[in-house]
């Protein structure tokens, strides 16, 4: 073995578990507003993950043991869970996981060979073949009509059987940012829309404490440089500025950048999925060009679209540009003059 | 203060430079025997001067510059010359190369040494004198610096950097030195700006070092010419020229370019005391400050004499027990000595002791997760995310585009990946790879030459027979009586001229492995044996991975 001698102290291994750490204030406030329901997915979802990862790991002949504790397959199992409804039936989250780790993550050539990100991926096939149970979201414990136990929320969840009298109306409800498309569609202004119940100061009640969660953890991630700032500060900016464009000319039917960036995925997405490395640019333009494209794509998607939420589908159509984006973002290399052969002529 | 500038990367590792920093300098071993390497520098190999039974003076040359790119040889103490021969060098291929054995008599007798006052001294002169003296770069590159003082074009080099960084993790060989010869370093700093002209010194001292830096400083302040001493930030790799040249003046010497290009020039603290000694005293460069340190009891700088073989030197720093072999260099940019039976050169700074508990073995690496912390910490502003996906690949066209050759090899990515990819290791693959390439290149290109050469010869030469046979058949339509006798005697002499050319041939082409000893012979036959084996088992598995 040849120079150099030393390495730094850290691993994959120690990244991941960084994430996930990171996700877990998130956790507490979903856990806090909506009910522990949202703890079954994710433990659904990991040991769905783990399994899928360990029975490709045997079939593609890998050793086993170095990746299924890399962590990266429950960052994706977490992800995902967090970004679908906690009070669905059991096999939701288990096809979704099995899917993003089966086909997105491992038929692409596994842990770094991945085109796109394996999380969004899984909730873009589940929304796509089952949009009633991935639109039925829990209701924040302070709107909702009724109230279940832990153990009602498993017996939902395993069995599909909701206490007595209870339909799934009482205990689920529209987000915040269905709410908005109905209630605009009715051709309410948005200053009515908004004082309804669902929403809080920014975004949703309990959502937006969420929302807030995912951004003190993004923080924390980049503080750790886990992840650099570009990707959240771009679609962030991006979002912000395309509401503010709109909310600027009509205030009345397009919500505000505050609005925008506290309600949804588009705080996760910022710091958790668009910055997820594999699938997004590695060079400092290319990150920001990618963020900013996000940002816009799920601006796009929310207010002209025919989603709720656009963060996946905006997520996994900028995946698709990486490469490119790569590939024209070389930055200009030591002793290189500043324009020099284009270097970045796509694969 | 002077405003200091930053470059891209770079990384913080543990610097270990308490284990041997602030101990002082101690003098080196006289062994009873020196190995001292014709080939030390970059450039032409030194031409051995003196022969097996030779007595030689300390500070005599043994061995003589040739070409333009070269430097002397000397002996670094009084003895009799054993040998010159083949002897293992401390590279990282274990590398055999022609050197000179001397024996030392013990005496350390000195030649006659001849400073020469380089103020009024012919600068053509005073570089010769140096070339001579084996003076070349001490910081690793042993670029011999009489070329790189020559400053070619009128007008000499503004700047004239002076590198005291020692940036690698464990190395204090250059803080000793500026700790207690800082007035001689000026001296030669003085000598190198006489001969390059230069307006603006420039010493760069890292922040861990400020012994070194309030040395440098007094000595500074001392010197007739202005000269300033930077401390500049502790981060891995700000001892490199180019990345110090930027710091300090914020400038980039040109990728394709030399650092002159851009009115710089830079050397080592300790080639400018080597130059000090080898002009105002007269003395060669006949031993260099090593630091030894490590997995050892007593971590020390030891001014070394060149040649000195390395268990000699080892020894008086107590190797612990579990010591499994050394560093040479730092752990970052250093070699591990495939054998230890090398000797001290001029482009050893630093011999650390590994243990498989001070260096532990990388784990086990992960692919790739594209974080980017490689390119966020490469020097160069690199991908090598993207460079070892291309490496990996065999994709070298594309690896060159993405400017693989200015890949420094400090180091920073792999010590950087949290996948434990032992990024350089691809890169200096690729680059081997390429380098092989465009040599099988040219070679074909020249076989293609000379086989269309050959063509049109073997043509040429068809149509000028045929053009002879035509002449002599119409010179045979008119028969003479003596036509049969002369056939016969054509013939003859056909024959014979035939003959001749076939002992000739066999006579001046002998084989290359003609005339050698029965050792070499039987050493051949072996090897070949060993080929054929090898060859054997390639073509079975690749059978086998046919099937």
């Amino acid at each position: 073995m040849t120079s150099p001698y030393i390495t730094q102290p850290t691993s994959v291994n120690a990244l991941m578990l960084r994430v996930l750490g990171a996700l877990i204030p998130a956790i507490g406030a979903y856990v806090y507003f909506f009910g522990p329901a949202i703890l079954v997915s994710l433990l659904l979802a990991s040991v769905t993950a783990l399994l899928c990862e360990a029975a490709m790991l045997k079939i593609r002949r890998y050793a086993a043991e170095a990746f299924l504790v890399d962590g990266s397959a429950l960052v994706t199992a977490w992800l995902l869970a967090l970004s679908m409804p906690p009070l669905a039936p059991w096999w939701l989250v288990v096809v979704g996981t099995a899917f993003a780790i089966v086909v997105a993550k491992h038929l692409y050539g596994g842990l770094g060979s991945n085109l796109f990100n394996p999380a969004m991926v899984g909730y873009a096939v589940m929304i796509v073949s089952f949009p009633v149970p991935m639109t039925h979201w829990a209701a924040p414990e302070t709107l909702a009509a009724a109230h279940l136990s832990f153990a009602q929320d498993l017996r939902y969840i395993f069995a599909g059987i909701l206490p007595d009298h209870l339909k799934l109306d009482a205990v689920t409800m529209a987000t915040p940012l269905d709410t908005l498309r109905t209630q605009l569609k009715l051709a309410h202004t948005l200053s009515e829309i908004r004082r309804l119940p669902i929403f809080g100061t920014v975004g949703g009640i309990g959502s937006q404490t969420v929302a807030l969660m995912y951004l003190l953890g993004g923080l924390y991630l980049l503080s750790q440089r886990v992840i650099t700032w570009h990707i959240p500060v771009a679609m962030g900016g991006a979002l912000a500025l395309a509401s503010a464009v709109l909310h600027g000319i009509d205030a009345d039917h397009y919500a505000s950048p505050a609005f925008e960036l506290f309600t949804g995925g588009a705080m996760i997405g910022a710091f958790f999925i668009a910055t997820d490395p594999v699938t997004a640019p590695t060079t400092p333009k290319g990150k920001l060009l990618f963020g900013a494209g996000v940002g816009v794509l799920t601006y796009c998607i929310r207010t002209f679209g025919g989603y709720p939420d656009g963060v996946a589908f905006a997520v996994l159509l900028m995946n698709m540009t990486a490469p490119l984006l790569d590939a024209y973002t070389q930055p200009r290399v030591f002793g290189h003059a500043e324009k020099e052969t284009p270097r970045g002529t796509p694969q | 203060m002077k405003p200091l500038f930053h470059f891209h990367g770079g990384i913080h590792p543990p610097q270990h430079k308490s284990e041997s920093a602030g101990r002082g300098i101690v003098p080196g071993p006289l062994p009873k025997r020196l190995v001292l390497p014709l080939h030390q520098h970059i450039g032409a190999p030194a031409r051995a001067i003196v022969k097996p039974g030779d007595r030689v003076l300390k500070g005599q040359m043994i061995g003589q510059p040739q070409g333009p790119i070269s430097a002397g040889v000397h002996a670094p103490t009084s003895g009799t010359i054993h040998a010159v021969g083949l002897h293992g060098l401390p590279h990282p291929s274990g590398l055999h190369d022609l050197c000179i054995e001397l024996w030392p008599d013990q005496e350390d007798r000195w030649i006659e040494r001849q400073p020469i006052d380089y103020r009024t001294e012919d600068a053509t002169r005073l570089l010769d004198h140096l070339r001579n003296a084996g003076v070349v770069g001490l910081g690793g590159a042993v670029f011999p610096s009489a070329v790189k003082l020559n400053p070619g074009p009128p007008g000499g080099v503004p700047t004239l950097i002076i590198n005291g960084a020692e940036c690698e993790p464990w190395i204090t060989c250059d803080d000793a030195l500026m700790r207690e010869r800082s007035g001689e370093i000026v001296e030669g700093i003085l000598i190198m700006r006489h001969l390059l002209d230069a307006r603006e010194i420039l010493i760069g001292i890292e922040d861990n070092k400020p012994e070194a830096a309030a040395a440098m400083r007094k000595a500074a302040a001392a010197s007739p010419f202005p000269m300033e001493v930077v401390v500049v930030p502790t981060i891995y790799p700000t001892g490199g020229a180019k990345q110090l040249t930027q710091i300090l003046t914020g400038k980039e010497a040109p990728s394709s370019g030399r650092s002159s290009d851009i009115g710089v020039a830079c050397f080592n603290v300790a080639t400018a005391y080597t130059v000090h000694r080898a002009v105002n005293h007269g003395e060669p460069v006949l031993s260099r400050v090593v630091t030894v340190t490590g997995n050892v009891g007593q971590a020390r700088n030891f001014d070394a004499l060149i040649g000195t073989l390395v268990p000699d030197l080892v020894a008086l720093a107590q190797p612990r027990d579990d010591t499994d072999g050394f560093i040479m260099g730092g752990p970052l940019m250093g070699h591990r000595l495939p054998s230890l039976d090398v000797p001290v050169v001029k482009a050893m700074n630093c011999l650390i002791a590994t243990s498989p508990a001070l260096f532990k073995p990388a784990p086990r690496p992960m692919p790739c997760i594209r974080c980017g912390r490689c390119a966020a910490a490469c020097p160069a502003n690199l991908q090598p995310q993207d460079l070892h996906w291309f490496a990996k690949a065999a994709n070298f066209g594309k690896a060159q585009e993405y400017a693989l050759f200015d890949c420094i090899e400090c180091g920073c990515c792999s010590y950087v990946c949290p996948s434990h990819i032992p990024l350089v290791q691809y890169f200096r693959h690729a680059k081997g790879e390429i380098w092989a390439r465009e040599r099988e290149k040219r070679a074909a290109d020249i076989a293609r030459e000379r086989h269309t050469v050959r063509e049109d010869r073997l043509a040429r030469e068809k149509k000028e027979r045929a053009e002879r046979l035509a002449q002599k058949a119409a010179a045979a339509a008119t028969p003479t009586a003596r036509d049969g006798a002369a056939t016969q005697s054509k013939d003859d002499a056909l024959r014979a001229a035939i003959e001749r050319a076939k002992a000739k041939k066999a006579e001046i082409v002998p084989k290359n492995t003609d005339n050698l000893p029965p050792s070499t012979l039987s050493e051949i036959e072996k090897i070949e044996a060993r080929r054929a084996q090898l060859r054997k088992a390639a073509t079975k598995s690749l059978d086998e991975s046919e099937d």
